[in-house]
């Protein structure tokens, strides 16, 4: 045992060198200017070029109340609230659907993996030539779309499709739900697979329906996975910034599709250059993830080895226990 | 028999449906490719047509005609993407030996430190980065965007698990025996048995590397500096108003070479897309 550990000590320096590169370059450029953002917002920070800032006297909270008061943010946390339930709802269905389809071993579907791949392909061109080119399909007044929805009589005359605050929000919500259902479905996928199969096989001989199976079976099965994929997309809808702001100028009619991120960038890289401001708006979307991040952590903790610890800690209470009603024994015993 | 007829009827419809999702996904990009061969005109006339025209040339004169030169874009996207890439997968792999291999003091609260970050986007510090870069006058720099890439914390965490099962400790011992030292047992023997991981982990790296519009976006002013989707960014603008050929065309550059590798790597690509999720 001793020497074991001495062999251990004599490598375990290198577990330290091995990490330096990754630390000091988090340290640097993530760690850093997490607290460097968390500072700027209770300062007076802005304009183009400026770095010189002085920390709020009065009010330490001043940009976060600004903020939270704030029309355009409150208008742009609805959005990004409203845009990401609504892609989401849709492409978890879909994803679901796909699943019980491709999942079934009654009806074995062909071209399964063929259609994984082109379910899947949206989610890897990037994001930005996407906004751009169904900005280009629903222009106006020659686009794709006008001239479908004229053709088939939907309208008499081009329509200025972006003029409407709730198309363009739909379109978003459209461009969200038909770049990431391939992705969910094929996460889905993956956990209904790792089901043990007897599972399936004792609900068949006992006479299960399909429907039964999907609702009894399969989605308790996968909660973990659906948990996963929950929180991931909620982080990255919170953070959802290329398609809208690129899809329409100026965030829309309303500013319809402005999201909290775009919000962000808005106000500390263009107009007044509010830095402060922006800091402020980011810490309170820090500390959301922050939290959102934490559940995925207690989700994807080593079940087992946390098992393993629970098990370890009740032998030893056991064997405690064991100790004291031998000592007790022993005692009446004498 | 009836069972059989209504199994029937349901595969036709399961069919039908993925047809249509299918569609929807090649479609797009379809109208793009062929209205990037057509002239200005003939979108004008009709926008939604299956059939390529002639005018890709034409549309391409236009296209490099105006102020801004697509190829800058991509080359700078290229030497972006790549490094990244490859300091990316290197350190996040040394990073994960690190945490399987040796036992070290530090070890459980270091890897529970890096999934606690794992999932806390890079957007929301743009402020601090931004500030940061701004007063070391390194706006502008290529190697701001890159360097960052070498502490991926979620990368850390993917190389872990998949390192655990696939390396066992006894091959590193055994190195040590034969009197290999730590670093070279590190790139001779754990980095080629970590290939297919690492294979997965740099496609989505380079992937999103590639497409990353935000942080290029605050750091970069200068139009030499532009990556992709910046000069993707800028088809909106006043100069191509009525230039829709040379729109399309400019979209269809930046998609090409993404399905193109896609095409030949869908395979792994979408075995490796489950791996985030579904543990062991």
């Amino acid at each position: 045992m001793k020497n074991k550990n001495n062999i251990n000590s004599k490598y375990s320096k290198f577990g330290y060198i091995f990490c330096i590169p990754f630390v000091v370059v988090f340290l640097i450029f993530s760690l850093y200017p997490i607290f460097y953002t968390a500072a700027v917002g209770f300062t007076d920070l802005k304009g183009l070029g400026n770095t010189t800032m002085h920390f709020l006297k009065d009010d330490p909270f001043a940009n976060f109340k600004n903020v939270l008061s704030n029309g355009t943010f409150r208008v742009s946390f609805t959005n990004t609230i409203k845009i990401w339930v609504c892609n989401f709802i849709p492409q978890i269905l879909i994803a679901l659907l796909i699943t019980s389809w491709f999942t079934d071993k009654r009806s074995k579907i062909q071209g399964e993996g063929f259609f994984k791949v082109i379910f899947y392909m949206p989610n890897i061109i990037t994001a930005a030539t996407v906004a751009i080119l169904f900005a280009a399909f629903f222009g106006y007044p020659m686009g794709p779309m006008n001239d479908l929805a004229v053709k088939f009589g939907f309208v008499d005359q081009p329509y200025e499709f972006m003029r409407s605050k709730s198309i363009a929000q739909g379109v978003v919500v459209f461009i969200q739900t038909w770049m990431w259902y391939g992705y969910t479905s094929i996460n889905i996928i993956a956990g209904v697979n790792g089901i043990s199969p007897e599972i399936f096989e004792s609900a068949e001989v006992d006479g299960a329906n399909r429907t039964q199976t999907f609702f009894k079976i399969t989605l308790p099965n996968i909660k973990t996975v659906m948990l996963f994929i929950l929180v991931t997309s909620l982080i990255g809808g919170l953070n959802m910034f290329d398609i809208p702001a690129l899809l329409v100028n100026n965030s829309g009619p309303d500013n319809a599709t402005k999201t909290t991120s775009v919000f962000i960038y808005d106000q500390a890289f263009s107009g007044s250059y509010l830095y402060n401001r922006a800091g402020a708006a980011s810490m309170m979307m820090f500390v959301l993830i922050v939290i959102l991040s934490a559940i995925l952590f207690y989700l994807l903790r080593d079940k087992d080895e946390a098992q393993l610890r629970k098990l370890v800690k009740k032998q030893e209470k056991m064997r405690l226990a064991e100790a004291k009603a031998e000592a007790l024994l022993n005692g009446k015993g004498v | 028999m009836l069972d059989n007829k209504e199994t029937k009827i349901i595969k036709i419809f399961i069919y039908f449906i993925c047809i249509i999702l299918a569609a929807l996904s090649i479609v797009p990009f379809w109208i793009m490719f062929v209205n990037a061969t057509r002239s200005t005109t003939q979108i004008q006339q009709h926008a939604v047509s299956f059939i390529p025209s002639t005018h890709l040339l034409k549309n391409y004169a236009i296209f490099t005609g105006k102020s801004f030169n697509a190829l800058t874009g991509f080359k700078n996207s290229v030497i972006i993407s790549t490094c990244a890439t490859l300091l990316g997968t290197y350190f996040s792999t040394l990073t994960a030996y690190a945490v399987v291999v040796y036992d070290w003091k530090l070890r459980k609260p270091f890897f529970s430190f890096v999934m606690a970050v794992m999932m806390i986007p890079a957007q929301v510090t743009m402020i601090g980065f931004y500030q940061m870069v701004y007063r070391i006058g390194m706006t502008n720099h290529l190697i701001m965007l890159i360097v960052p890439a070498l502490a991926n914390p979620s990368m850390v965490f993917f190389m872990r698990q998949y390192m655990i099962p696939s390396l066992p400790i006894e091959i590193v011992q055994a190195a040590r025996i034969d009197g290999a030292k730590e670093f070279y047992t590190f790139n001779k023997i754990a980095l080629p048995i970590m290939k297919p991981a690492i294979a997965t982990q740099a496609i989505f790296s380079f992937v999103s590397s590639w497409n990353n519009l935000f942080t290029p976006l605050v750091l970069l002013t200068d139009a030499k500096k532009y990556t992709m989707p910046i000069m993707v960014s800028l088809l909106k603008g006043d100069i191509y108003r009525t230039e829709f050929g040379a729109v399309y065309l400019g979209l269809s550059l930046t998609v090409l070479p993404l399905i193109v590798v896609y095409l030949f790597l869908a395979k792994y690509i979408v075995a490796g897309v489950a791996l985030g999720s579904v543990k062991g």
